[in-house]
């Protein structure tokens, strides 16, 4: 499965929604998604790609960036890369 | 200023029922909750019994997003809680507030991510385990679901917890500190690390609940959940709402002297204080329902204490434990049903069990079935372990 695939049920099964309405471009808050869910969807990448995201939810910046689907991907692709390194 | 207070709203889940008059149905019934146990791992207990709620889909009451932050005790307090509400009416308000006693808080969050970590060997956890097992979720989630803005906290007393709980709020609305109390317990302790420690103690029944009996062996647990709203009788009787009893008195003492034994001059002292603060003599009592846990030692010094404080002629006592289990931090809100159920219908729950005479225990035990006795006012006991007693005395609404 790809990581984009992969990425959209997560974010799906979270907005409870088809996969149809999460695009790659769609926004989370666009899907109604709060900062709870957003901690449950980062859960569930680090399960699906065993890989630990670096993110501080008290933390003002962050290296990784979930605002849609194609930001959680390219993050997810990136953490992968360092990993295979 | 010292205010009468009110009951007007009254929830639970529990093994008799996943409602108040399901459970009143059952106990005045005499009906036994107890069976065989079932979860992962109950084949590598001893002790296998207990009373398990059945027949319940959390998915049925919350969504996917709330069950990620509910513990099986929070689900059980806040089911609990939506019942009472629903009957005492529009009586919360922003500055009310939320008591909720339990033992174990969210022991089934930690047992399931210790065995993520420890046993399965995986380096991560759920995001919102801290959240889910602690003492004070139920507390904080009731206090969100209804907007309740004045005292919020959770009170962990082991087996006297709800009465405690209860009590402080009956407290806060009779000084007027707060107008209207939503209080009880809940407890999910029925999991393999539950029982294993309980266990461990060798205070549990292999085969059954006999409070007050010559052949007792032990406590047979419980889970679930009982709440309540409490509100200032006058406000009650101001909006019309329906007085399901008052709360007259409450009592709490310690035993100071061992972690385990109780000691019968505790268990008396908080009796006494207990009629004393309700301004009742022991004759107004028509019904205690007992801690009655079915082991030796608390029913033998309970029944003993109760003698000492009521003389001759104590009221009919029963011990609802033998049917709803002992649902530690939940039970004496468990039990308080079934003293607000009699008050209402004069109907006295039983004790079920064997129930053989025990000289040392010289009480006037309701037994197998309920009786009926117009009464006018109960006495709730909570004997923990640990020395920590409370009393609670309820009057008949009139």
């Amino acid at each position: 499965m790809s990581i984009t695939l992969k990425v959209r049920e997560i974010i799906a099964a979270q907005a409870l929604v088809t996969l149809d309405d999460v695009g790659v471009e769609t926004g989370l808050a666009d899907l109604g998604l709060d900062s709870v869910a957003l901690v449950e969807i980062i859960f569930a990448v680090e399960e699906a790609f065993d890989i630990t995201v670096p993110l501080n939810a008290t933390a003002q910046t962050h290296t990784f960036t979930y605002d849609s689907v194609a930001a959680i991907v390219a993050g997810v692709e990136h953490l992968l890369n360092e990993q295979a390194k | 200023m010292k205010r009468r207070v009110v009951i007007t709203g009254q929830g639970t889940i529990n093994a008799l029922g996943h409602n108040v008059p399901d459970t009143i149905h059952a106990m005045q019934k005499g009906t036994c909750a107890i069976g065989p146990l079932e979860f992962e791992d109950v084949e590598r207990l001893s002790i296998r019994i207990g009373a398990q709620i059945k027949k319940y889909d959390p998915t049925e009451h919350f969504t996917n997003a709330q069950l990620g932050l509910f513990d099986l005790y929070t689900q059980y307090a806040m089911l609990a809680a939506a019942e009472a509400v629903a009957q005492a009416g529009d009586c919360l308000t922003r500055t009310s507030g939320v008591i909720v006693g339990t033992a174990g808080g969210g022991l089934q969050t930690q047992e399931t991510n210790y065995r993520k970590v420890f046993q399965a060997g995986k380096n991560r956890v759920h995001p919102f385990t801290v959240p889910r097992l602690m003492h004070s979720a139920a507390a904080s989630h009731i206090s969100m679901r209804y907007n309740l803005q004045g005292p919020a906290y959770t009170v962990s007393t082991a087996c006297a917890s709800s009465n405690h709980a209860i009590g402080q709020a009956f407290q806060m609305v009779r000084s007027g500190m707060a107008d209207t109390m939503l209080a009880g317990g809940s407890e999910a302790m029925l999991c393999f690390g539950g029982i294993k420690a309980w266990e461990g103690l060798r205070v549990l029944s292999p085969d059954g609940c006999h409070p007050f009996s010559a052949t007792r062996n032990g406590m047979v647990q419980g889970e679930g959940a009982a709440m309540f709203v409490l509100e200032s009788r006058e406000a009650a009787l101001k909006r019309g709402a329906e007085i399901l009893a008052e709360v007259a008195g409450f009592s709490m003492t310690s035993d100071a002297s061992d972690i385990l034994v109780p000691n019968q001059k505790g268990a008396e002292q908080a009796m006494r204080n207990c009629l004393k603060d309700a301004e009742l003599s022991p004759n107004d009592i028509g019904y205690i329902n007992a801690h009655g846990t079915g082991t030796q030692v608390n029913d033998r010094i309970e029944a003993k204490a109760i003698n000492q404080v009521f003389g001759t002629k104590p009221p009919p006592v029963s011990s609802t434990k033998s049917m709803h289990g002992h649902a530690i931090g939940a039970t004496g809100a468990i039990e308080l049903l079934a003293c607000i159920a009699a008050l209402r219908s004069g109907i006295l729950p039983p004790t079920i069990g064997d129930c053989i005479n025990d000289p040392e225990c010289p009480i006037d035990l309701i037994c197998h079935k309920p009786r009926k006795a117009q009464i006018q006012a109960t006495l709730s006991n909570a004997f923990a372990f640990g020395g920590m007693n409370a009393a609670l005395a309820l009057k008949h609404p009139l």
